[in-house]
């Protein structure tokens, strides 16, 4: 019989709630994440608003060692642990210190670039001959997969822990990447997820490419605007989410709580080719993504009952919608949101937040309302009923949710989730 | 400064690293950083440098090598101190 794979933990930390609890609170009432950063102001960038989560130093101190917080300095490596240590225990999983690691458990956790400021750290003493000063530590917190390393140690995982990237599609990826390997028979369980630095090394690129917003520096938390008529660039975000996939045999087995099935879904590229480029979507691939991945879980488009899209507040949004509305081929439209109004985009970890919040949704029967949009995209109102970009959250059951996420090197990912009726 | 005072400051720097917290209760020149206190090797570097800031002393690959007790840490200490 073919394996069935469910969501029975969930962790998050999102720049407008750290935690489940303060994050469905924050959803319902499109709570914004983004501030005024005044680093960014000093380092004159032309946008200077973000989105960081807000963690105090005791709350880090419950989740890393007395010897793990000397120097620490890398900010993924922070968010990725809470929101994978909490996803850990909400699936009411246990840490302990035992001998032997367990073998069923595996982690994919991805990131786009890691410890950035320990690397500055690093920079700064190499160049001043100082190398020996370095410490034991910058390479485990600069190393890309030092996320799963941390969490895999802490949680003492023996099946396979890694780290994958695929810029702003690795959150979702890594997901269905775990979700493969519990398919496969390979594991029973995988901690899925994805974590992004903050701060200026991080977003000062994309700053110089010019596609983040510049003008809403005084009014922080009108600046993130997807689907909306006024939508002009990305705020940039950072954080982590992570999700416990588990076998359903293994978590029927152990009582665990069943948040919502992943049915299915699938990783394509356009490869640069047809309107594809570096950083737009091929948008024939994306519609394939969307095509298959409903194919491969079985369904029909027409049971989808809402959708949680990439929609990151650029000029591309109305193309989104198009692509999704050509490849799901029906008559109403489901209902479309974005988490990114209130979270920016939170790039490397945008899929993983996105992904607790669309399981969420589900699990407690809301649709949240979309912020910033109070002007919706003329491109968009011409494809879609104005309702099913709800600006309010809706009180409504979600049974099937499709969920994407599309990166730079045009690659993108689709899942869908489903309410498991017991 | 006096020998006491040295092996205090070595027992104050590597409590942190220590991982078997037995290994303090009878810390003395014979305690062995890995086999008695389980320090993780790769940290021995963070206890060097730890022990650099305090003393304000440079210690090289060669003396760092032969530093696996507290009383070797401990000369190798007194030695800088004395040719600072």
């Amino acid at each position: 019989m073919k394996k069935r794979v469910v969501i029975t933990g969930m962790g998050v930390v999102a720049p407008n709630a750290v935690g489940l609890d303060d994050f469905e609170d924050a959803l319902r009432k499109g709570t914004s994440g983004i501030r005024f950063e005044e680093e960014l102001q000093r380092l004159k960038f032309s946008c200077q608003i973000a989105g960081k989560p807000q963690i105090s130093e005791e709350k880090i101190a419950e989740y890393f060692t007395p010897l793990q917080l000397r120097g620490l300095n890398s900010s993924g490596i922070i968010y990725g642990v809470i929101a994978g240590t909490d996803a850990w225990k909400d699936a009411k999983l246990k840490i302990e210190e035992n001998e032997a690691p367990d073998w069923n458990s595996g982690i994919v956790f991805g990131t786009g670039i890691l410890g950035v400021d320990k690397f500055r750290e690093g920079i700064y003493l190499i160049d001043a001959g100082k190398t020996r000063r370095l410490g034991s530590t910058t390479v485990m917190q600069t190393m890309a997969s030092g996320i799963s390393a941390y969490l895999g140690g802490k949680l003492g995982c023996g099946n396979q822990v890694t780290t994958n990237s695929s810029a702003c599609t690795t959150g979702t990826e890594a997901l269905l990447m775990g979700f493969e390997r519990i398919i496969a028979g390979k594991a029973k369980r995988m901690l899925v997820g994805s974590c992004s630095d903050h701060g200026p090394y991080v977003w000062g690129p994309f700053d110089a490419m010019r596609i983040l917003p510049a003008k809403y520096n005084e009014n922080p938390s009108e600046a993130s605007r997807p689907m909306s008529a006024s939508a002009a660039g990305f705020v940039p975000g950072s954080g982590a989410g992570a999700l416990v996939l588990e076998d359903y045999e293994s978590a029927k087995a152990r009582g665990a709580k069943i948040y919502a099935e992943v049915l299915g879904g699938v990783v394509n590229s356009g490869g640069q080719r047809g309107g594809g480029s570096m950083t737009a979507a091929n948008s024939e691939a994306v519609v394939k993504c969307i095509e298959e991945a409903v194919h491969f879980s079985g369904i029909s488009a027409d049971e989808i009952d809402a959708i949680n899209g990439h929609l990151t507040a650029t000029t591309r949004d109305g193309l989104e919608i198009e692509n999704w509305k050509k490849a799901l081929k029906r008559e109403d439209f489901p209902y479309i949101n974005s988490l990114k109004g209130m979270t920016g985009h939170c790039l490397a970890a945008s899929g993983s937040i996105e992904c607790v919040a669309s399981v969420l949704q589900m699990d407690k029967n809301f649709i949240f309302g979309n912020v910033n949009c109070e002007d919706l995209n003329p491109e968009i109102s011409d494809l879609i009923s104005e309702e099913k970009v709800p600006r309010e959250t809706l009180k409504k059951p979600v049974k099937i949710l499709a969920k994407s996420s599309f990166g730079f090197g045009d690659v993108n990912a689709v899942v869908i989730f489903k309410k498991v009726m017991e | 400064m006096k020998e006491k005072d040295i092996l205090d400051a070595i027992k104050k720097i590597v409590t942190p690293y220590t991982q078997r917290k037995e290994g303090l209760e009878n810390f003395s020149k014979e305690t062995d950083f890995i086999k008695d206190l389980e320090v993780n090797s790769a940290n021995l570097v963070d206890v060097i440098l730890d022990v650099e800031d305090k003393f304000d002393i440079e210690i090289d690959n060669d003396s760092m090598e032969g530093m696996l007790t507290v009383g070797d840490a401990k000369n190798i200490i007194e030695r800088k101190l004395a040719s600072a």
